[in-house]
């Protein structure tokens, strides 16, 4: 009975213990509830998992109406490989929160920052376990919604400001979809997905799907922050509380991508979206702005989290590279690049959380000489940067593989280079942060800096540890990514 | 597949590397001398073909494999290490000695890789570590130089791993064998071999970064980089003309600009290009003997440019100078180094008994027997401008020529062990080479000393020995670009010759400038609009933010129109 419920309950544990949160009123009690709960929505994200794996794609009928009119719950290859991302970055940076939030958050608003979080959580698994497009808008809004207010606890008042912005696009992104989604209704009546997919191909050549597919691209690009429509993300990022950051870098933006994958191979279908529209050039063509504008942008920038943030738009770009490839193993390599980045940035932000709980700042000039203190944390910002560069025993260096495999088998022999090179801008600044932690001399202040606690360590150095393993084992999340794959394509196909 | 031929020989030495930095003195003396041993020991355990595969994504790999060119490369790699650590022993930073026997690790493990996706790790690790040796040297030359070092390396590790990757989608082979010039992917993956082997259009890494290295940490580069490009480009392109060009314009790159040279050991790191030009020569013919003679000439370099370096070494570590124009008279107080100096730059020219003739005369004996007339010409033409460059000047200048005024001892025990076991391999393969040809990739019978070819290379050697010292107040004015203009203008010889240094040194100078300039000025573009204040980084207001939304939809609208 239980079991077979999973995949509601992966969306109504959260969605019910977030009120729930927001009556303890104690700090402490909150982060334990929601530990505990993020502990659960990870261990039925395993289960659902494992039964995607061994069974195939989950269907299942929200309070038992049959599909085409009731909401459809429907899991597949690539929905168990994102609620297993998201639900498993969820659990390991809560046990980090505890002392993050304490030391980045006022007490009052602690609770707060639990219930939000508890209901960002559920909007992103929602919006991948949905096989409904009105619920999907909704699941989206709710995530959106909860990450305005995360991103707005952060400590200085300039958050608000990020916040605000962010909403801004986020709202224009979501109701973009929402209008997408409408014109769809119009032309077929129906809103599930599958059902939608049937019944597209008999009116893809009129206006209204064209009209609809243009709102539906944009607004999943401000979702997944595509250049040039990444201009919410950096501020968002930068000045987001650490925990908040490497969360949304983790998840918020991967659901995105998650959105576009779902709308334009499930519901379009390849044969409309990439044959008759070609997006596949224009989305090649802005990730490629992308990789090389942001990288670039990164090089320069001092301030460590923002050069993360305009990394990460760098990352989303590869990522889409992979996927604009429409071809099966440019949409596995974009899979994989997905959830490695998701590792390695969550990594990231994680250890750039522990510098600035001890330093309180994260810009280059006051990270001088910072590895003698703090030489777990810096070593793990290291390893973590190592994989972002794409050295080879690093989850970076697979995703780079598959990425570049896919491109080449493509025939776009110049680009698989220019991508390579490009991944030399990150060495160098990731090189820059190296270089004023280990070479540097440092400043007065620093003497007083410790080592941050175990507790954060721990959390950032399981997910250095999952990077180094995914570099030496990448034989499991190949064969989803690519069953995922297949599965997006062969739908389109059917 | 199991036991002790399974273990990775590099790993060792990368793994025992990186414990150096917690031990102390004495069991860090004993691992530096250690691990290579333990190294050379592991590397005559491994029999012939793959002794450990794993899977790795869908391939097989294929890390330990082993044949007799692996061996040879292997061998003379740990051997290096040892003599490398000896010398190098007390006076290096810890950073310096982890980061030479990393790079010694990742060598051996490029000659033991039999599959391209170790390859490549190991050639990047290689890359990464000899960066690292530059910067241990702690100076501001050295940073900047290993900054380049780094970028041009990584650049080429890029191109490899393209070439690779393609090389990999179109066999669905990852095996590293020997591969024509016939796919877009084996040009990329000649390319970014050629890259690490010091070939045009960009050798001047090789002379750019080597000499800001400290004393001891060059002895450690010349080594590997550009023996592990020949041992590669020896398993993957054996035969391929391109490299007979390259090869030949290598040899005098390298003698042209080491004869212009007045910093020590940036003679030394031109005469590396040379000298590597040899081996790609060899290469590019591409028949047993020339492939032999390129395997063993690489195998007396290493040994013989490593004994060159150590005396330049000790002669900067003592006297902290490192031009032409202030040293000089150096032998009375330090007749060892001197010694050794002079075994080092003998071999290096080739002369009967020492190394160099034993392995150099196989490769112009190749052309000859190819009737490659231009090749061999040139090839031996090269020869006497090596004894030129390296044989006579580099001694001459350092260690005779006019008194310094220096007195420098001889270096600490150490280094002047490491010297003398250098010297002693030097002469001992000159004068019994059988043991240095059974371990050869090819069987081999040639016979090195004939009366004919003794006669050749004496009168060869003899001549530009003659040639050099009728010159020698042409050969010290080319050292004097940046000293002591006025002082050799009294001297003024031939205009033409002091016409053309000018020129070419002051092209030379006009070249990199502008380069610098156009540099700077892509620099500052770049800073102007990805800078933290530029359009592309700042934070933009909400209104342009939502304009750029309105343009983007219109953009797609306009596109799925149509």
């Amino acid at each position: 009975m239980l079991l077979a419920n999973l995949p509601a309950l992966q969306v109504v544990i959260p969605l019910v213990s977030a009120p729930l949160c927001l009556l303890l009123r104690n700090p402490r009690h909150a982060w334990a509830w929601a530990t505990l709960v993020s502990t659960m929505v990870l261990a039925v994200a395993v289960m659902l998992a494992q039964r995607v794996y061994a069974e195939g794609t989950i269907s299942y009928a929200i309070g038992a109406w049959a599909t085409p009119w009731g909401i459809e719950y429907r899991i597949d290859m690539a929905g168990a490989l994102m609620i297993l991302l998201i639900a498993a970055i969820g659990a390991v940076i809560m046990p980090y929160a505890r002392r993050s939030i304490r030391h980045e958050i006022a007490r009052k608003h602690i609770t707060l920052f639990y219930t939000s979080y508890l209901l960002c959580l559920t909007g992103l698994l929602g919006i991948v376990v949905t096989g409904d497009a009105f619920n999907l808008f909704v699941f989206l809004e709710i995530s959106s919604l909860s990450s305005y207010v995360l991103i707005s606890l952060g400590s200085t008042r300039r958050a608000l400001t990020a916040a605000f912005q962010y909403l801004v696009m986020g709202t224009i992104g979501a109701t973009f979809i929402l209008i997408g989604v409408g014109l769809l209704y119009m032309m077929t009546g129906t809103l599930n997905m599958t059902d939608l997919a049937q019944r597209l191909p008999e009116v893809t050549d009129t206006r209204t799907i064209r009209v609809a597919f243009a709102f539906v691209t944009v607004g999943v690009s401000i979702k997944l922050a595509l250049f040039p429509l990444h201009i919410w993300l950096p501020n968002a990022y930068t000045f987001a509380p650490s925990v908040v950051s490497a969360f949304m870098a983790a998840t918020a933006t991967k659901a995105g991508v998650y959105v576009l994958l779902r709308l334009f191979f499930t519901v379009f279908g390849s044969e409309f979206s990439f044959t008759a529209m070609h997006v596949g050039e224009i989305l090649m063509l802005l990730a490629f702005a992308a990789i090389l504008v942001a990288s670039l942008v990164a090089v320069f920038e001092n301030n460590v989290k923002r050069m993360l943030a305009y990394s990460s738009v760098a990352q989303i770009g590869y990522t889409i590279l992979g996927i604009s490839l429409a071809s099966t193993a440019g949409v596995t390599a974009g899979i994989i690049y997905l959830v490695n980045h998701a590792l390695i940035k969550g990594a990231l932000f994680l250890a750039l959380g522990c510098v600035f709980l001890r330093l309180g700042s994260v810009t280059l000039k006051d990270m001088h000489g910072l590895a003698r203190h703090m030489p777990w944390t810096m070593a793990a910002f290291v390893a973590g940067g190592l994989s972002l560069i794409g050295m080879p025993l690093t989850a970076g260096f697979i995703s780079k593989w598959y990425l570049v495999s896919a491109v080449l088998a493509a025939g776009y022999w110049p680009l698989a280079v220019l991508v390579l090179v490009s991944s030399l801008l990150a060495l160098i600044y990731i090189w820059r942060v190296v270089e004023a932690a280990y070479f540097n001399v440092p400043g007065a202040a620093m003497h007083k800096v410790k080592e941050a606690p175990a507790s954060m360590l721990i959390p950032v150095w399981l997910l250095i540890g999952v990077n180094l393993y995914v570099g030496i084992d990448a034989s499991l999340i190949f064969s989803m990514a690519q069953q995922a794959a297949d599965t997006l394509i062969g739908q389109a196909l059917q | 597949m199991t036991g002790i031929s399974a273990i990775p020989p590099g790993l060792p030495l990368i793994l025992g590397a990186l414990l150096l930095p917690l031990l102390g003195l004495r069991i860090r003396a004993a691992l530096v001398l250690g691990l290579p041993l333990l190294t050379l020991a592991l590397i005559w355990q491994i029999p012939d073909g793959v002794s450990l595969r794993f899977t790795f994504l869908e391939y097989q790999l294929e890390p330990v494999s082993g044949d007799r060119l692996s061996r040879l490369f292997g061998t003379v790699f740990a051997i290096m290490a040892f003599a490398g650590g000896l010398f190098a022993l007390n006076r290096a930073r810890t950073l310096e000695l982890v980061a030479a026997l990393v790079s010694a690790g990742s060598a051996v493990g490029v000659t033991f890789a039999g599959d391209l996706i170790t390859l490549v790790a190991f050639w990047e690790l290689l890359a990464l570590s000899s960066a690292l040796l530059l910067w241990s040297a702690m100076t501001d030359q050295s940073y900047h130089a290993g900054m380049r070092y780094l970028v041009i390396h990584l650049l080429g590790g890029v191109i490899l791993m393209v070439g690779v990757i393609g090389h990999i989608a179109d066999t669905g082979s990852v095996t590293f064998t020997s591969m024509a010039l016939d796919s877009p992917s084996h040009w990329l993956m000649l390319a970014g071999f050629l890259l690490n082997a010091g070939a045009p259009p960009l050798s001047a890494w090789l002379p750019d970064a080597y000499p800001e290295a400290s004393p001891t940490g060059m002895v450690f580069l010349s080594a590997f980089t550009t023996k592990t490009a020949v041992y590669v480009l020896l398993r993957g392109f054996p035969g391929a003309d391109i490299l007979i060009f390259v090869g030949l314009y290598m040899i005098f790159y390298g003698i042209v600009y080491a004869l212009l040279e007045n910093d020590m050991r940036r003679i030394l790191a031109y005469s590396i290009v040379n000298q590597v030009g040899f081996m790609i020569c060899g290469i590019g013919i591409g028949t047993e003997l020339s492939m032999n003679g390129a395997a063993a000439h690489a195998f007396a370099h290493i040994i013989y440019k490593a004994l060159l370096l150590m005396s330049a070494g000790s002669v900067l570590y003592m006297t902290g100078k490192r031009k032409c124009t202030e040293l000089g008279g150096l032998f009375r107080s330090m007749p060892l180094t001197t010694a050794c100096g002079i075994i080092g730059a003998l071999s290096i020219s080739a002369f009967p008994l020492t190394s160099g003739f034993i392995s150099k005369s196989m490769i112009s004996q190749a052309a000859a027997d190819e009737t490659m007339a231009m090749a061999w010409f040139l090839l031996t033409a090269g020869s006497a401008g090596v004894f030129l460059h390296a044989g006579i000047k580099f001694p001459w200048f350092i260690f005779f020529q006019k008194d310094s005024g220096l007195r420098p001892p001889d270096p600490p025990l150490n280094m002047r062990l490491a010297m003398i076991l250098c010297a002693f391999i030097c002469i001992a393969i000159g004068i019994w080479p059988a043991p240095l040809y059974a371990i050869l990739p090819f069987p081999v019978d040639y016979v090195p000393y004939t009366r004919a070819h003794v006669i050749e290379i004496l009168q060869l050697l003899l001549f530009s020995g003659l040639a050099f010292f009728i010159m020698l107040p042409y050969m010290k004015r080319t050292l004097t670009i940046t000293l002591d203009w006025d002082w050799f203008y009294r001297w003024l010889g031939p205009r033409a010759i002091n016409g053309l240094t000018q020129v070419l040194s002051r092209w030379h100078t006009h070249r990199r400038t502008d380069f610098l300039r156009h540099l700077g000025h892509l620099f500052g573009t770049l800073f102007l609009y990805h800078g933290p204040r530029g359009i592309l980084a700042r934070t933009w207001a909400t209104g342009s933010m939502v304009l750029w939304v309105v343009i983007l939809l219109g953009v797609y609208l306009v596109a799925y129109y149509f």
